[in-house]
């Protein structure tokens, strides 16, 4: 790690207005600290934002949905009986998302800014395209973790289970900067890194994530997340599902779909969802809709299997929503 | 280094060595290290406590872990400045007056372990385990040593440690 100044500011303002040209924010430091070990961020400045107050738990408002901060530590919102009853999904998202020790560190916000995992991008010595240099290394070389839908000049998958969780619920995210404030979908934070978008985030310089809202209407659905992963126990997501629709008289209404680890972003093709408006989520409509979210989809040398355990998720997971 | 205070907001420390004052074993302890010195490197290089291990040092292993106010931490992935107030329990701390804790007396009974050197952060997790689960399942010690590395393959002896471990405590 190189060297560093910090600070540890107590007011959301304070931190805002320290978190300038070469200053990086600290939450949980399970991924930023790996990334100043392995040489790809080296701030001059470190930010802790765990001393701000107003930034952690969560609050359930009945007709205004359900809030919850930033600095949330992962094991809270896994752990909370009552966010178990509200939205289930949190929990099966969260439970196998890494160890207990990074569960109980990271923070909801770090969780959703994550970086990729790709090792090329991850190995200090290789210049590849989305550091900077002039092509993609995983592309024609070892890529059985990486996209097989929706990539361009950058095949990283989108690592975070909680995102697909979230952006199922349609989640919204409050931002802050020195300069302001301002809201956005969950969704529209990923970027599939392109062209002068070197980037995974819509996150602009200086500004950080505050709140993640669920909409009230969105807390009325059944969702379920379902993961393959390379062992039983924790490991970032091979292929994951998070499916919710509202079940009203035996059929879907508000069905999401959202993929993780098949894309650069969470993964999801609104004509899917709207061809399952008003079924009844049988085999027939499932197996349709498996079709039409990986339609397009073009795997690498070593990474088809993503393509079947994706097919089969997402039948899993939408018969779920109408199992007994 | 001198400290450089702000206007009106929190102090800019480092990036030189700074004083930090935290909490280790239930002793008020300080140390003189820059911001970049982890945890780990700290309890190790400054204050002496070498029972936890530095192995991958990227958060994987496990053999680092220590508890932060109550929690099982990774110490190679925290920061000692961000430590500062904070109540850090190190293996160390366990056995108290030449008896060993509940935790470490099940490890002996069960044979849990072969050449030892994940031993204090597998003990740390299941210390975590039992102050939020005081009789845990079997699945309930193999999800919380599920971020501890073991080798050797002494899991087996682990989990049934962390089980009698809780028995006893009843």
């Amino acid at each position: 790690m190189n060297a560093f100044s910090y600070a540890r500011p107590t007011a959301l303002a304070d931190a805002l207005r320290r978190l300038r040209s070469g200053a990086v924010a600290l939450a949980g430091g399970t991924d930023l600290l790996g990334l100043m070990k392995d040489g790809l961020v080296r701030p001059d400045t470190l930010v802790d934002l765990t001393g701000i107050e107003g930034l952690r738990g969560w609050s359930r408002e009945r007709g205004k949905g359900l809030r919850i901060g930033a600095l949330t530590p992962l094991i809270e919102l896994e752990g909370n009986p009552q966010l178990g009853q509200l939205m289930p999904i949190l929990r099966e998202a969260l439970r196998d998302a890494a160890t207990v020790q990074l569960r109980t560190m990271g923070t909801v916000g770090g969780n959703l800014l994550q970086r990729n995992r790709c090792w090329y991008f991850r190995d200090e010595g290789t210049p590849c395209w989305l550091k900077g240099g002039t092509r993609c290394f995983a592309v024609d070389g070892e890529n059985r973790y990486h996209a097989i839908i929706g990539a361009r000049e950058c095949v990283m998958v989108s690592p975070s289970d909680l995102v697909p969780a979230l952006v199922a619920y349609d989640a919204e995210i409050s931002l802050a900067s020195s300069r302001g404030r301002r809201h956005m979908k969950l969704a529209d934070l990923f970027v599939a890194p392109h062209g002068r978008e070197r980037r995974e985030h819509a996150l602009r310089p200086g500004e950080l994530i505050t709140e993640i809202r669920i909409p009230e209407a969105a807390l009325a659905r059944k969702g379920t997340y379902q993961k393959a992963m390379d062992r039983k126990a924790w490991s970032f997501a091979l292929v994951s599902v998070a499916a919710a629709a509202r079940i009203e008289r035996g059929v879907a209404r508000d069905v999401r779909v959202v993929l993780g680890g098949i894309a650069p972003i969470p993964w999801r093709v609104a004509a899917a969802e709207k061809g399952l408006e008003g079924s009844e989520l049988d085999e027939a409509a499932c197996a349709d809709a498996a079709e039409r979210v990986l339609a397009g989809a073009t795997p690498l040398r070593d990474n088809g299997y993503k393509l079947t355990l994706a097919r089969e998720l997402v039948r899993r997971a939408l018969r779920s929503l109408v199992a007994a | 280094m001198p400290q450089v205070p702000s206007v009106n907001g929190a102090a800019l420390r480092g990036p030189g060595p700074i004083d930090i004052a935290l909490t280790v074993n239930g002793n008020a302890v300080s140390a003189r290290v820059p911001p970049r010195r982890t945890l780990l490197d700290t309890l190790r290089e400054s204050l002496g406590l070498t029972g936890s291990k530095r192995v991958c040092d990227e958060g994987t292993c496990g053999a680092c872990t220590v508890i932060v106010d109550d929690r099982p931490v990774y110490s190679c992935m925290t920061l000692a400045v961000a430590c500062e107030g904070k109540r850090v329990e190190t293996i160390e701390g366990l056995a108290k007056d030449g008896e060993l804790h509940p935790v470490q007396r099940a490890f002996v009974d069960a044979d849990a372990f072969q050449c030892g050197f994940c031993t204090p952060g597998q003990i740390m997790s299941i210390v975590a385990l039992l102050r939020a689960t005081p009789a845990p399942s079997e699945a309930d010690v193999r999800r919380a040593v599920a971020g501890n590395l073991c080798r050797c393959g002494a899991y087996p002896n682990i989990v049934a440690a962390g089980v009698s471990a809780g028995r006893r405590r009843k």
